[in-house]
């Protein structure tokens, strides 16, 4: 009964707040309802025990990615509320409800053609057995040491391969913005610029 | 329901509803004691933490007067302590302006999400406790054994960095939907500032996570309790994780806490107010209230990871649990103090010494500690074998780890340098083409 609660307030919180970043007109509102998103996101986590998972998407998503996204919006000053009426796509609204409904088509059919209970809801979707079922937990250990004996041993490679490649986009982002022309360059460096 | 009746033979009607609500509220292991326990706890901890706010607010001006030379406030109350009081009934009592570009919505929300998280972070530090002879802090209320803090999450470290990393979201808001240039100047500096220093904050307490073993405030604090170095020496992680990851965890705490000398966000020379120039009243005292919650909270963060919160030598007369209030009301006070030192003392830096610091030196810093500290924890428990005992193999991962250490440390100053070098070579590039002269003028 309280586990239904608590899933509907959420689910309430995170379909109102993705809602709102598509519908809210200026940038820094659709900004903070995709704070509130995560943030219901953060308590279903919880309510599944996984304390960790929970905390780490109100630390990186709410607390940084979104953060960043605030940033940028008001650096750009692109917070004056924009002529919507300007389409830069032709059409695009249209193609976007349409998959929507198709995306959500397809997820609604195949939890029917699954059925409650068991994986047979990832087998449905995708023609696999689902991967993550066989994993016998331990429920005496908590969901953090779960969480890291997975990542640094079974999934050690992707692991590392994925903070590789954050590394690489990081430097790549720095290489592409940098001026390249040897304009505008600003020297902050104290003590240094004797010009 | 054949179960859950036994609940019922109590004559609970709280019992009953709950079964009917909840089986794991309803079978026993959740009655209305834990309930009331939970209620009551929050709201002394509100109360203890609005407390020691006015007390600290009246505490700063106290000591930074006395550094300068003043009396301070001493008017109001026995040594001025009602001060804080008295100002807090003023500013409720002004007028609440909303500047007309102002964002309504957003302006009146960014007080409130300044203060939840500076409250929230509270609610995971053991204030108490008798943590002596191996004893974990549990004290019996109600019959029930529990903790002196609202909360004993099983991340509970985490948890701090989460609130932390959600304060900035009040001064961002709070700068931007003023709709007015400094407080939006304010607010970018407060971003940039708090992301930047996030990451040397988090790096510096995952080396006492490394010597702790846990996430759980409550046991980080068990592992430092106890017998220390040959007795007298403390087993705090200030001294186990070798003072690096302390110095490192005090300086990106003052900036995380916008404090001098990093009160960038609200620096009056150049900002005027900075993030807050546009309120007033009520709410422009929350951010007060918010600003000073963070600095008592972040005293005793830092008392918990790294000397032991309330953990301390039980010398009887007093109830076990109240020894541990009284070492972590001592411990609190020094780095309650520390903080008022600082602003009274040192001078605003740079912002480009601001960001030197956080990127160049403390995450670099505390990044290689953590390396070198997880190296030699394994090789002393063995993990590798060299030389026949841990003993070498520890002082081969000291060697190496030092090594790596002196060659990384050489290549980032490299790095830095060339960084400058090429910068410079271009700016002198352009300065021969004439193109920008002047902006290199006074840079010196």
């Amino acid at each position: 009964m309280v586990d239904i609660i608590v899933f509907l307030i959420s689910a309430a919180i995170i379909l109102g707040g993705a809602a709102g970043v598509i519908a809210s007109n200026h940038p820094v509102h659709a900004a903070l309802s995709l704070v509130a998103t995560f943030f219901g996101v953060a308590v279903l986590f919880v309510q599944q025990s996984a304390h960790f998972l929970a905390l780490v998407q109100v630390v990186v998503y709410a607390g940084a990615i979104v953060v960043l996204f605030l940033f940028v919006i008001m650096l750009l000053g692109v917070d004056e509320t924009e002529d919507l009426t300007v389409e830069p796509l032709g059409g695009q609204r249209q193609l976007a409800g349409i998959l929507g409904v198709l995306v959500l088509g397809l997820i609604l059919g195949g939890l029917f053609v699954a059925g409650p209970g068991g994986d047979r809801g990832a087998l449905a979707l995708t023609g696999q057995q689902s991967k993550t079922l066989p994993i016998e937990l331990d429920e005496s250990e908590s969901d953090v040491q779960l969480l890291a004996e997975d990542l640094f041993t079974r999934n050690v490679v992707a692991f590392e391969a994925t903070a590789l490649l954050l590394t690489i986009a990081t430097v790549g982002a720095v290489v592409l913005v940098r001026n390249q022309g040897g304009e505008d360059v600003v020297v902050d460096e104290p003590g240094t610029a004797s010009a | 329901m054949l179960s859950r009746s036994a609940s019922l033979t109590n004559g609970h009607f709280f019992n009953a509803v709950l079964a009917a609500g909840d089986p794991y509220l309803g079978d026993g292991s959740v009655d209305l004691g834990d309930v009331i326990l939970a209620i009551a706890k929050a709201i002394i901890a509100f109360v203890v933490l609005l407390v020691a706010v006015m007390l600290m607010v009246w505490f700063e001006r106290k000591v930074v007067s006395r550094l300068q030379n003043r009396i301070g406030p001493n008017v109001a109350g026995p040594f001025g302590i009602l001060q804080t009081l008295a100002d807090g009934i003023k500013l409720f009592f002004k007028e609440d302006i909303i500047p007309t570009r102002a964002d309504r919505f957003v302006f009146q929300l960014a007080p409130y999400l300044a203060l939840v998280p500076a409250f929230l972070t509270f609610t995971i530090i053991p204030i108490a406790g008798d943590f002596s002879d191996g004893q974990n802090g549990a004290v019996t209320i109600f019959g029930r054994e529990t903790f002196v803090q609202v909360a004993d999450l099983p991340v509970g470290i985490l948890f701090f960095l989460a609130m932390s990393s959600l304060a900035v979201y009040g001064i961002m808001l709070a700068g931007w939907s003023s709709g007015s240039k400094y407080p939006l100047l304010g607010s970018v500096r407060a971003s940039a500032q708090a992301i930047s220093y996030e990451a040397a904050l988090g790096l510096s307490l995952a080396s006492v996570l490394l010597v702790a073993g846990s996430l759980s405030t409550n046991e980080i604090v068990q592992a430092q309790a106890g017998e220390g170095f040959g007795g007298i020496i403390p087993r705090w992680n200030l001294i186990v994780t070798g003072l690096i990851p302390f110095v490192v965890f005090v300086i990106s705490g003052t900036a995380e806490l916008n404090r001098p000398p990093f009160d960038f966000v609200e620096a009056e020379q150049e900002l005027v107010g900075g993030f807050h120039t546009e309120y007033s009243s009520i709410r422009f005292s929350l951010f007060f209230l918010a600003e000073f919650m963070n600095t008592v909270t972040m005293s005793a963060i830092i008392v918990t990871l790294f000397l032991g919160g309330p953990a301390g030598p039980n010398f009887g007369f007093l109830p076990g649990w109240l020894w541990g209030f009284v070492w972590f009301f001592l411990k609190l006070l020094i780095f309650l103090f520390m903080f008022v030192w600082f602003r009274a003392t040192l001078p605003r830096l740079r912002y480009d010494q601001l960001m030197d610091l956080g990127w160049k030196v403390l995450i670099p810093l505390s990044l290689a500690w953590l390396l070198l500290l997880a190296a030699i924890r394994q090789a002393r428990n063995g993990v590798w074998e060299y030389g026949g005992s841990a003993f070498n193999s520890t002082l081969l991962a000291l060697a190496i780890g030092t090594g790596l250490t002196v060659i990384g440390v050489g290549l980032l100053g490299l790095a830095i340098r060339s960084a400058r070098d090429e910068r410079l070579r271009a700016a002198g590039l352009v300065a021969v083409a004439g193109v920008s002269d002047s902006g290199l003028e006074g840079e010196d």
